[in-house]
């Protein structure tokens, strides 16, 4: 069981923003490391909220993220607006691709979004629902 | 070895960053696909990339990339010099191309930050 919350933040990601992605996850590296997490941690959750950010940002129309940090765990939910995904399976697996030459530019859109996320949390869960929205629930623990 | 020796190997330019050239250079990563940076990295590696954007620099302080070296003599805009400033990672171009690049600094015993995709181990000389 958890102990009381000891910090939660929420932040709002605008999709299609190309310009500012990645502004979300960068926030919340910061505020970990305020509260003294281990960089170790921190990392994996950077990169959870980073891929999660970037996912919103090219296929999404706008989220939620929520960030909450217990003694044990770093809780991150986003809740976006947008297309869902048709086939989860499919998009969990290493490869698997919708995405537009635009994105690939920029070095994303190779399909290891899901997966990396995966691989670094401890816990993981998308539900989705076509034409309205994904929710991504993780969990990182910090022992 | 620290970044100012990989400096010298690579006769690279510095963008931004000379006061962290004394950072050490344990291993190193080369992908212009940031999804591989996120995915195979290491903390404190050092990352060869063609891919000279924002996101390039958002990608490597996400993952605690140590420093950057931007291949083939490409050059950043000011954005994205400006960012890694901000963000503390030092920022290097080589004139070299990423495969010889990659090839100079592995020569000079710069490990790779990934195992070999079937496990065995790397052909490194100790």
């Amino acid at each position: 069981m958890d102990t009381g919350e000891t910090f939660s933040d929420s932040f709002t990601i605008q999709g299609r923003n190309f310009l500012d992605a990645g502004q979300v996850s960068t926030e919340i590296k910061s505020e970990l490391k305020d509260l003294g997490i281990d960089p170790a941690v921190i990392r994996r959750v950077a990169i959870a909220t980073y891929e999660a950010e970037m996912n919103v940002v090219m296929y999404a129309d706008q989220a939620r993220l929520t960030l909450r940090v217990t003694s044990q765990a770093i809780r991150v939910t986003v809740d976006d607006r947008g297309p869902g995904i048709p086939d989860i399976g499919l998009a969990m697996q290493e490869g698997y691709s919708t995405a537009t030459h635009e994105m690939r530019e920029m070095g994303f859109g190779a399909g290891m979004g899901l997966p990396n996320i995966k691989k670094n949390a401890d816990d993981f869960r998308i539900t989705s629902t076509v034409g309205r929205g994904t929710t991504l629930e993780i969990r990182i623990d910090i022992n | 070895m620290v970044l100012s020796e990989v400096q010298s190997l690579l006769r690279c330019r510095v963008f931004t960053g000379q006061e962290y050239l004394d950072r050490p250079v344990k291993f190193g990563c080369a992908s212009d696909l940031m999804s591989d940076v996120l995915a195979f990295s290491q903390s404190g590696a050092l990352l060869l990339t063609g891919l000279v954007n924002v996101q390039t620099i958002k990608t490597s302080h996400i993952a605690d990339i140590n420093g950057i070296i931007i291949v083939r003599g490409k050059k950043p805009d000011k954005t994205v010099i400006g960012l890694a400033q901000r963000q503390g990672i030092p920022l290097l171009g080589t004139p070299y191309s990423m495969y010889e690049a990659c090839g100079i600094l592995y020569r000079a015993g710069i490990p790779s930050t990934m195992k070999c995709a079937d496990g065995s181990a790397s052909p490194l000389p100790a």
